[in-house]
């Protein structure tokens, strides 16, 4: 019981909460290192997933992708980042955190990405084709929306991922929250980094829950949308639906 | 492409690889023992967990969502997290929290392998007066087995990837080679041989089980 007094404690600390190295700081400062990664892997995930989904080309490099990517122990990534002089320990480490990461998210978006563009009917798209959409109409009108939701979960995949491995950008001296579990373990105070530990595992249960609620509110797949959303209208929208549906169908096993 | 190899290769100490292959190979063994148990320890868990998710339909919301919550914390934080429980530096915090991250991987695929049999072979085992162990034995959990060995390839190479952070708990594997190079004023040697070697045994681990499924299930591959 000893221990768990010790750590209500710490966290009745006011010096935790105050400054710097205060709980509030820290966590501001892993939630901007993680959103700008996100930005970033969205941008260059989707993007590129997009393209080759649209262009049919690289398919085995982008489906294998994510799982390839899980192979790639950030913590090396992260560190052979800080040894090459051009990074080092620049920003703090947040460059090399950055790139790390970033190397860590673009994959399952972009794999998730290429998929839902692959996954889009052929019929609509000859059916596009012969109301004389160019080849960037369909890509834009047709293939991106209908791409979106896979893309999305992708997105949010490599969000809560992000989230959870930014502790270890503490590691290379990022002061986020997982300087706390550093600490810790390096001055040998189980204490502080069980409290880390603790708020660590609550940012990044807090980011699912929050991504799972507002992707179901940004792209309620299967939920009723009002008629006159172009979407779920037309030629479009019952593709949507039959692709929906297929989904549904389908397993949502790991593979 | 060439230059960017032999400018790579310059970068590593070949000679350091010489003088401590004793240490890499201990590493090598260690980060081989730790993905191992935790997969059988996964393995032998994830099976029961299913089956109760499956016989008692209200179990299962319960069962992925706890498994889905610890799939949820961080790697880092949950060693920490269960330390003073399962001891400091012990194999046990190590173990339980690789075991931790297969379960949800194991017991989803388990439980769309069940799910995916059709109405007939279900009204068939039925009719041929199985009882649930039997039809459990002898037609869903055959018929799970893609599923099954589909989901241990994705939870084997996340184990072989998360082993290296057990370093901060006093294990590691081939993260005590990223661990030890950082250490030593940045020297990148070592986190080479560690990240080459972790992405070795993570592919090697993964073509294994997709040799042993070729084996096991011999099925999968005949067209009626």
């Amino acid at each position: 019981m000893h221990f768990f007094v010790a750590v209500w404690h710490w966290y009745t600390t006011a010096s935790n909460w105050e400054g710097q190295g205060g709980i509030p700081e820290r966590a501001l400062a892993q939630l901007e290192l993680s959103g700008l990664v996100v930005v970033a892997a969205s941008v260059l995930g989707i993007g590129f997933g997009y393209l080759l989904g649209h262009s049919g080309h690289g398919g085995f490099l982008a489906v294998n992708a994510a799982n390839a990517a899980r192979a790639v122990p950030s913590l090396a990534l992260l560190t052979l980042l800080v040894s090459w002089p051009l990074i080092s320990l620049k920003g703090g480490g947040f460059y090399a955190s950055f790139f790390a990461l970033l190397a860590l998210a673009i994959p399952p978006v972009l794999t998730n990405a290429y998929i839902g563009m692959r996954e889009v009917d052929v019929d609509l798209l000859e059916a596009a084709t012969s109301l004389g959409m160019s080849s960037w109409q369909r890509f834009f009108r047709v293939e991106a929306p209908l791409a979106a939701p896979l893309a999305l979960a992708g997105l949010r995949t490599a969000s809560v991922e992000v989230v959870a491995t930014s502790t270890l950008a503490a590691y290379v001296s990022y002061n986020d929250l997982g300087g706390f579990i550093f600490t810790g373990l390096n001055t040998n105070n189980p204490v502080e980094s069980f409290c880390g530990a603790l708020l660590v595992a609550l940012l990044a249960g807090l980011t699912d829950v929050v991504l799972n609620v507002t992707s179901r509110r940004l792209a309620p797949v299967g939920a009723p949308r009002p008629p006159s959303d172009p979407a779920r209208t037309g030629l479009a929208g019952a593709l949507r639906r039959e692709v929906v549906r297929a989904r549904r169908g389908q397993s949502n096993a790991l593979t | 492409m060439a230059g960017l190899l032999a400018s790579v290769l310059s970068f590593i100490d070949w000679s350091w690889i010489g003088a401590n292959g004793a240490m890499i190979r201990g590493d090598l063994l260690q980060h081989l023992e730790l993905s191992g148990i935790a997969i059988a320890g996964g393995l032998a868990l994830s099976f029961p967990l299913a089956v109760l998710a499956w016989w008692h339909r209200g179990t299962r919301t319960v069962v992925l969502a706890a498994t889905g919550l610890l799939y949820t914390i961080p790697s880092i934080a949950l060693f920490v997290l269960i330390q003073p429980l399962t001891g400091y530096f012990s194999l046990l915090t190590a173990e339980v929290a690789l075991v931790g991250y297969t379960l949800l991987i194991l017991v989803r695929n388990l439980l769309t392998g069940f799910d995916q049999v059709s109405d007939e072979v279900q009204e068939a085992a039925r009719a041929l007066g199985y009882t649930p162990f039997e039809q459990l034995l002898r037609v869903y959990f055959p018929l799970a087995l893609p599923s099954l060995f589909a989901g241990l390839r994705v939870a084997t190479v996340t184990v072989i990837g998360l082993v290296t952070i057990t370093a901060f708990v006093g294990w590691g594997g081939l993260g005590l080679l990223i661990v030890y190079g950082f250490g030593n004023n940045f020297f990148t040697t070592p986190i080479w041989v560690g990240l080459v070697l972790s992405i070795a045994l993570a592919a090697s681990g993964d073509a294994a089980f997709v040799l042993l499924e070729r084996v096991v299930v011999r099925w999968s591959r005949v067209r009626v």
